[in-house]
């Protein structure tokens, strides 16, 4: 079968997607458990955009997104078990226990943050790009955020200077066609997002969030353009929550069968399909997988478990750089 | 009484007001299709339908503005924020304009309008979604503030607020909504900028409001345990403040502890400690002590966010130490 890519890609689409999952339906299980507290966001059915994504850039490359950050931070590098902690509020997690599940960051990682406010960072990507392009290097920054996120001003104003001052950044949104329980449909009359972009004369796609082929292709085209100091693009990745808005939200503004309508696209049984197809996997070599993506999810839940929380002292850190700030205690 | 939890007690203000005033509408993220994101505008889409429970995309700039505009031209809106940290991005609507149309047109125009969510933490959601911002908009003329989570207190003053006729910022607390409260079947108004002793007492004031409240009355309880009198009040209304119920209070007490979710550097409390230095000086007999949130971002971790907040025990010791009964 011909495929636009060789075996090693799709087996680590297959197995970092895997842990994507994975990881999230562990999270969900957890949260249940009241072992993960606050707000808590789901990635699974989104997992070939994190997926696509990573083959289509470069380590040094930057990434910032919103709340619904677990498996982009994941796939950029953070390891899981990093990840795991933070969700638990744990010291040894990825931000110290500081930021949850919202807010996972990886200075190390060029991972720039989940970010809370909808839609701020679809500025601070621009921001972060416009860095790159001050200092002179070909880095490029991937800028995810919702389709809700898409209604906010910021976008605007961003597109506009992206343009203007030929930012080195793909700005993504992530369409899962639910801005909480908004559908695309309610927030606006342009519904093929992409198109906002026409109107800064900035290229724009669309692109099949449920393919890591189309993924790839679509962001290693614009991660190029930004490289080669091209300016920005505008991707529209259509995917699919399978689960609601946050773990309070019972999602009944949307039908089984939509659901399962995207569940028949899942990309990794697709990914899967095609090592299978190919025969570049033996059930035993994909069991294996299986089995090493479970322990390694096992093993962030049991560092998680065994990590201690943040020292009390810590309230009063990483609040000011400067360590001899004089906060007001009384 | 009937009781009922503090979402209806918000819905039912704004239910009435409705029936009463065609001009009256809702707007805001999810209020309409959704039930609202923590259900208090639930089943008022049914009831009013689409014109006036209006659901709008994620733009709280762009809404706020929708609100200013159509206030200033003969209605009346009330605007929900999901939560007062989202109405950051729309603070230049409510500040710069909202709280400026009287002044700009010398009285022409009214902007009644009310701003409505809630405020401050909700357990661990992280440094973006934890802020209360009752000092923020208190320091700004032309607005009104008010920030309670008590049912009964809520409806009256929403009912009221709605009716005003300058812009007002109604601040409530996600964690409460499901607090229940005794509320009358019958209508009542409760006027806006004044206080409530909601406990009476003789040897300490405690000022209070929203969700902190509840540190209050329980360090009152438990103050009563060792036989000491403290009075509580609820300052309901922030903006204006009525410091003549504290001034009264503290002149019975002559010492005063101020309990809330701010951050310390001005704050209310800080305003109250000097309008109170000013008006009651001769009749305090300790300084003014205050226990506010720590001057900090909210951190996710559990054990952070409990030494964040104000709690109990350190009330307790707050008052004692007042009371020059521990130092
Ligand atoms: C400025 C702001 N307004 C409202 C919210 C509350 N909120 C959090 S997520 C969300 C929906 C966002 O949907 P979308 O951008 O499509 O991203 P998705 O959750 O689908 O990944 C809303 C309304 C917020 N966090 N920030
Ligand atoms: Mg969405």
């Amino acid at each position: 079968m011909q495929t636009p890519f060789g075996k090693e890609t799709y087996l680590y689409w297959y197995e970092i997607m895997l842990l994507l999952r994975r990881f999230e339906e562990k999270a969900g299980q957890l949260y249940g458990m009241q072992k993960i507290r606050g707000f808590c966001h789901l990635y699974i059915g989104q997992e070939a955009i994190a997926a696509g994504a990573m083959t289509a850039i470069r380590d040094d490359d930057n990434m910032i997104t919103a709340y619904r950050d677990h498996a982009l931070a994941i796939a950029k590098g953070i390891p899981a078990r990093e990840c795991m902690a933070e969700l638990y509020g744990k010291a040894t997690g990825c931000t110290k226990g500081k930021g949850g599940s919202m807010h996972f960051f990886s200075k190390e990682k060029r991972f720039f943050g989940g970010h809370g406010i909808v839609g701020g960072q679809i500025g601070v990507g621009a921001g972060i790009a416009f860095a790159e392009q001050y200092q002179n290097t070909d880095r490029a920054t991937l800028c995810f955020f919702g389709d809700g996120a898409a209604r906010q001003g910021i976008l605007h104003e961003a597109f506009n200077m992206a343009v203007l001052w030929q930012l080195p950044i793909v700005f993504i949104c992530e369409n899962n066609y639910y801005a909480m329980g908004t559908s695309v449909e309610r927030t606006s009359k342009v519904l093929d997002i992409y198109r906002l972009a026409d109107a800064y004369d900035m290229p724009g796609d669309s692109v099949d969030g449920m393919s890591c082929e189309d993924v790839h292709k679509g962001i290693e085209r614009a991660v190029r353009r930004a490289r080669e100091k091209g300016g920005p693009t505008f991707l529209e990745i259509k995917t699919y929550r399978y689960r609601g808005h946050s773990m309070s939200d019972p999602a009944k503004y949307r039908t089984k069968e939509e659901l399962e309508e995207y569940k028949e696209k899942d990309p990794i049984n697709q990914v899967l399909k095609t090592i299978m197809d190919n025969k570049w996997a033996t059930e035993e070599e994909i069991g294996h997988i299986n089995e090493k993506v479970k322990m390694e999810v096992d093993e962030a839940v049991k560092f998680a478990e065994d990590s201690p929380y943040p020292d009390d002292s810590e309230l009063y850190k990483d609040i000011y750089v400067q360590e001899d700030y004089p906060y007001i205690t009384d | 009484m009937r009781t009922i939890a503090l979402r209806q007690a918000l819905r039912e203000a704004m239910e009435e007001e409705m029936r009463r005033d065609e001009r009256v509408f809702l707007m805001g993220e999810e209020v309409a299709q959704y039930n609202g994101a923590y259900k208090v505008s639930q089943g008022m889409l049914d009831e009013f339908g689409p014109k006036r429970i209006i659901d709008t995309p994620i733009t709280e700039l762009g809404f706020a503005a929708i609100g200013v505009g159509a206030a200033m031209n003969n209605t009346r809106p009330i605007v929900e924020f999901m939560t007062w940290n989202f109405a950051e991005l729309a603070i230049d609507q409510i500040v710069n304009h909202a709280a400026k149309v009287v002044s700009m047109s010398a009285g022409q125009f009214t902007c009644p309008i009310v701003f409505r969510g809630p405020n401050g933490s909700a357990g661990q959601l992280g440094a973006q979604h934890s802020q209360a911002f009752e000092n923020w908009y208190a320091n700004v003329p032309g607005l009104k503030v008010i920030s309670t989570c008590n049912p009964y207190d809520a409806k009256g003053l929403l009912k009221s607020a709605i009716r005003d006729e300058d812009p007002i910022v109604f601040m409530e607390s996600e964690v409460a909504y499901g607090d229940m409260g005794e509320v009358p079947e019958e209508e009542y108004l409760i006027p806006i900028g004044k206080a409530d002793v909601k406990r009476a007492g003789t040897d300490v004031t405690i000022v209070s409001y929203n969700k902190m409240m509840k540190v209050a009355m329980g360090a009152a309880e438990e103050l009563a345990k060792e036989n000491i009198s403290a009075e509580v009040i609820d300052l309901r209304t922030i903006r204006p403040l009525d410091w003549h119920t504290i001034v009264g209070s503290v002149k019975k007490t002559n010492r005063l502890v101020i309990v809330e979710e701010q951050w310390p550097f001005s704050s209310i409390s800080s305003e109250i400690s000097y309008r109170i230095q000013k008006e009651a000086f001769d009749y305090l007999d300790a300084p003014i002590r205050r226990i506010c949130s720590a001057d900090a971002n909210m951190h996710y971790a559990g054990n952070l966010v409990a030494l964040y907040l104000p709690d109990v025990p350190r009330t307790v010791k707050l008052v004692k130490e007042v009371m020059y009964m521990v130092k």
